[in-house]
């Protein structure tokens, strides 16, 4: 059991953390009677996403993906030295950065975050903010047209009713 | 009781096999993980091209922005037409041109007493103080974009609530006063515009859509490194202008019921 | 310019939309002009391209410029796959544009622009999913194109409409989601985004190819895709939502947002996965050849129980959906039921289209919702009830209309295939679409009769009204006063040549989509 723990959980936490957010948010989607704690579900599920995204580019003891300023640039001539670099983690943040502000601009890569999901995901951030701003617009209009938002209600008022185009 | 049922085994199944998928997942802060080091038989890993060359490439240090608004910049275009899209899908929902109409009978009609002036001078003074150094910080965060964290989406989402603090210290109509739909609609799509323009323009000169290294003729820059930054300020202030109009125009709609009259 | 070509088809109805929002807001008679123009540009520029692509082969496009490494921008591909579909999809937005013209009653004129500008998106969003090569611009563009249907959908005045638009919208955001999800395991395995990266690297690298995360990914990303072509058990937003929106937006969404979500899980299996791996590693095409079965009956065992017509055609939308998963999944030896898939994504778009203009042209000048109010309608709109039957019978699958040829070359998949279950299916389903649409061209032609003479069978008769003023009418000379106008007649009778001309010209187009099929490496062994 504890290595079970060692091996599966410990270097995945983060997954498995966001796995159980996710399902939070799934459940809610389907289980919960109110429209506007269906969206929460829905909005709980979509930053859990977010999650796996961000946490799948963190490096240990890297830096947030902005190159720090420096007066004289000389563009990259030496070549990409971080890459045959054998313990990443032994690369202290402040030396490179320090290092950086003199006229070799090479950057190890080890020492800067993966800045490609953090990308991806400010777009979906957007994206989901999108989604939530229409479906409260058509929340508020269910219940101006119908006047409950209990899934329960509005689907003996669907079916009461006749149909009509 | 049987949504909860189905949600339950759904949960289940889609759980584990969500963590089953976890199994072979690199650790957690690996530096040579796939994704970030890229692996055997494929083109080379692209984030480490980011984080070393695209310096080179655009001049700008902030490597999310220059990913953002460059390599993939056709990606955030259509970010940004998201939100108009959303925009526009709310104003479809939601806007109701008769006043009075069967839209609002449904909610009850007791928000009136939100509007005792003795709140308002606390909630009025501060907002009225607020929004300028709001409105000042949101334009730093879009200019600034290049060098510490902010850009267009940023930036504009604080214009857009620099306006809606405007319109819960007065009320909409002040707001409205000060950015009228006719406005922020223009707005909205003058923003896009910017963008895809920027992109045609390009394209004009004879590169690819947004292959902003040409345009070092138009900015008159050294080198198409320049361009591609300035180009990048270009479509920043395209997206916030976009973002910040609809913003604006989700509270406005969401909070009036979609009269644009009477509101939070 | 030529070689831009891929972009003008995206950006012309990009620019439409922001036209339509500068100058169409304020002077709502530009609004058509603008729309057409955009469209009639983007129907150019893919006729352009498929031209380009069948003489010349694929064309890539990296925008931005960034060529290398592969994946550093974002791709776009046209190849013999999407050129056909990027081209049908731009065709049915200009017909369907032309009957939009009319609205009446359906929404406020107010919100004309808007309903244009969402139009043109969708057709942006659409475009703009069938040509990326990228997984994650995949996911954007999807999003693009949900959010407009969701407006789309919800514009109308009918209150179930709304309510329709919102479990839409949640099933949308949700399927959407669990393919963002699929794309996120790939990445954490591979570190690319880009389609053909992605697919050397399967190719090359024995350990990704065997790992539990890249199967996951994919079982995520397919259910993520079926959510979005209502593949059954994931149809439950389909009907609501297509029959309860306005005409004009149903007969957009229907024909296009589920065939192109079934193009998106061809090009992830056939581009992003490739078929080897997904056939031979996976094995799971058996069960996707049952669940498929399953769609097909189910399907039209409940488009028999409807009475209201759009609710009838939404559950043969689901049908069809089961014969194209089914066929992709066949795994025959000569890849003929993958033909038939593709062919089949053409084809089910013109019919689609052509059932929901007829269905829109009843509703709005005749009133008629149900399949009751039908009756007589042969006599009363000609014009329009020769387009459904026309479309009636490319379903039920009469030669020489397309429906007959993708049914052919789906049995020939399965044939081959060794599926017999599937051959079944389709024959059942064939009878069964043949006794819905006998069904209505009875009550449509012979109409309503009060008593049940000539032995018809039909239990359903019983439980019609009669109406006694509509008999007597067959030698009425005001044939057609009551048919539908021009804009809302004239692109269903194009369509319904389509459907024909489709069907007569099945050889050449099949052996297009061949020659793609053919360059793949677990391709038909010719």
């Amino acid at each position: 059991m504890d290595n079970f723990f060692q091996e599966s959980i410990a270097p995945h936490f983060n997954f498995w953390v966001y796995v159980v957010i996710m399902m939070i948010g799934l459940w809610a989607v389907i289980a919960k009677n109110n429209l506007i704690k269906k969206l929460i579900g829905l909005s709980i599920f979509q930053s859990a996403i977010i999650l796996l995204y961000v946490s799948l580019g963190v490096k240990d003891g890297a830096a947030i993906p902005i190159l720090p300023h420096h007066e004289e640039h000389a563009d990259a001539a030496a070549p990409d030295a971080g890459q045959a670099a054998p313990a990443p983690d032994a690369v202290p943040v402040s030396e490179s950065h320090r290092g950086a502000d003199h006229a070799d601009y090479a950057v190890d890569p080890a020492t800067i975050v993966n800045p490609l999901p953090h990308v991806l995901m400010l777009t979906a951030i957007v994206v989901g903010v999108a989604t939530l701003g229409v479906a409260l617009a058509l929340a508020q209009r269910i219940f101006a047209e119908f006047g409950s938002l209990e899934e329960n209600e509005l689907l003996i008022q669907l079916k009461a009713e006749p149909t009509d185009e | 009781m049987i949504a909860k049922i189905y949600a339950t085994i759904a949960v289940f199944i889609t759980g584990s096999l969500l963590i089953y998928g976890v199994s072979d997942f690199p650790r957690f802060g690996d530096a040579r993980s796939p994704a970030n080091a890229g692996v055997e038989g494929g083109a080379g890993s692209i984030s480490e091209y980011y984080i070393t060359k695209s310096y080179a490439d655009t001049k700008v240090p902030n490597i999310v922005t220059s990913v953002l608004a460059d390599y993939r910049s056709y990606d955030t275009m259509f970010e940004t037409v998201v939100i108009f899209v959303a925009g526009m899908s709310i104003f479809a929902i939601l806007r109701t041109f008769r006043s009075g109409a069967p839209l609002v009978e449904n909610f009850r009609k007791d928000d009136s007493f939100i509007d005792g002036d003795h709140q308002r001078i606390i909630v009025g003074t501060t907002c009225r103080l607020a929004v300028p150094v709001v409105q000042l910080f949101a334009l730093y965060v879009i200019a600034h974009g290049h060098h510490s964290p902010g850009g267009g989406f940023q930036g504009g989402v604080l214009l857009g609530a620099s306006y809606i603090i405007l319109a819960l210290a007065d009320d909409l109509a002040a707001a409205l006063r000060r950015l009228s739909e006719a406005r922020y609609l223009m707005l909205a799509a003058v923003g896009i515009a910017i963008y895809s323009g920027l992109g045609f323009l390009c394209m004009l000169l004879g590169q690819n859509f947004l292959d902003y290294g040409v345009l070092e003729a138009v900015f008159r820059t050294d080198g198409p490194e320049m361009a591609r930054s300035h180009s990048m300020l270009g479509v920043e202030i395209g997206v916030a202008a976009t973002v910040m109009a609809i913003m604006f125009a989700i509270y406005a709609n969401l909070a009036s019921k979609g009269t644009l009259k009477k509101a939070l | 310019m030529s070689d831009q070509l891929p972009i003008i088809v995206l950006i012309a109805p990009l620019f439409g939309a922001l036209l339509v929002g500068l100058w169409g807001m304020r002077d709502h008679r530009a609004c058509y002009p603008l729309v057409f123009t955009a469209l009639l540009t983007s129907v150019t520029a893919a006729v352009a391209i498929l031209f380009r692509v069948v003489n010349h082969g694929a064309i890539d496009y990296f925008v931005g410029g960034w060529e290398k490494p592969l994946g550093l921008g974002i791709q776009l591909r046209i190849d013999a796959l999407n050129a056909p579909v990027l081209l049908i999809i731009t065709v049915v937005a200009l017909l369907v544009s032309f009957f939009s013209i009319r609205r009446t009653g359906e929404e406020q004129a107010e919100k004309t622009p808007h309903f244009y500008i969402l139009f043109l998106l969708l057709c942006t969003g659409l475009c703009g999913i069938t040509i990326t090569a990228d997984a994650f611009n995949l996911f954007v563009l999807v999003e693009v194109s949900s959010l407009s249907s969701y407006g789309l959908v919800a514009m109308g005045s009918n209150k179930r409409g709304t309510m329709a638009a919102f479990h839409y919208l949640l099933m949308g955001t949700v399927g959407a989601s669990f393919y963002l999800i699929g794309v996120g395991y790939l990445y954490l395995k591979t570190g690319s985004l880009n389609m053909q990266d992605f697919h050397d690297i399967l190719r090359n690298n024995e350990a990704i190819r065997d790992s539990k995360a890249i199967t996951i990914g994919f079982l995520f990303m397919l259910v993520g895709i079926w959510i979005k072509m209502a593949f059954f058990p994931l149809y439950g937003w389909l009907p609501n939502a297509y029959s309860y929106a306005p005409s004009s937006s149903s007969s957009l969404l229907a024909p296009l947002m589920t065939k192109v979500s079934v193009y998106v899980m061809l090009r992830v299996m056939i581009s992003l996965f490739g078929l080897e791996w997904v056939f031979v590693d996976l094995g799971w095409s058996h069960l996707v050849v049952w669940l498929a079965v399953v769609a097909i009956l189910a399907g039209s065992l409940l488009a028999l129980g409807q009475r209201e017509l759009k609710k009838m055609l939404c559950y043969l939308i689901v049908v069809e959906v089961g014969y194209m998963v089914g066929g992709a999944w066949l795994a025959d030896p000569n890849l003929w039921g993958m033909t038939g898939t593709i062919y089949h994504i053409l084809a089910d778009a013109l019919m689609t289209l052509a059932l929901f203009l007829a269905a829109g042209n009843f509703a709005r000048h005749l009133g008629a919702v149900e399949l009751k109010d039908l009756d007589g309608v042969f006599r009363k709109m000609p014009l329009t009830s020769l387009g459904f039957i026309v479309a009636g019978l490319a379903i039920i699958g009469v030669p020489p209309t397309c429906g007959f040829f993708s049914k052919f070359y789906l049995i020939r998949g399965a044939i081959e295939g060794d599926h017999w279950e599937f051959v079944v299916a389709l024959l059942v389903s064939s009878l069964v679409s043949a006794v819905l649409f006998f069904r209505i061209f009875e009550i449509a032609y012979f109409g309503v009769k009060p008593s049940d003479g000539h032995g018809h069978a039909h239990t359903h008769e019983d439980a019609y009204s009669p109406e006694p003023t509509q008999q007597g009418r067959v030698g009425d000379l005001t044939l057609l006063r009551r048919e539908a106008p021009l804009t809302s007649l004239v692109p269903l009778l194009i369509t319904g040549v389509l459907i024909v001309a489709l069907g007569l010209a099945n050889g050449p187009i099949v052996a297009f989509i061949r020659t793609f099929l053919e360059t793949l490496p677990h391709g038909p062994a010719l």
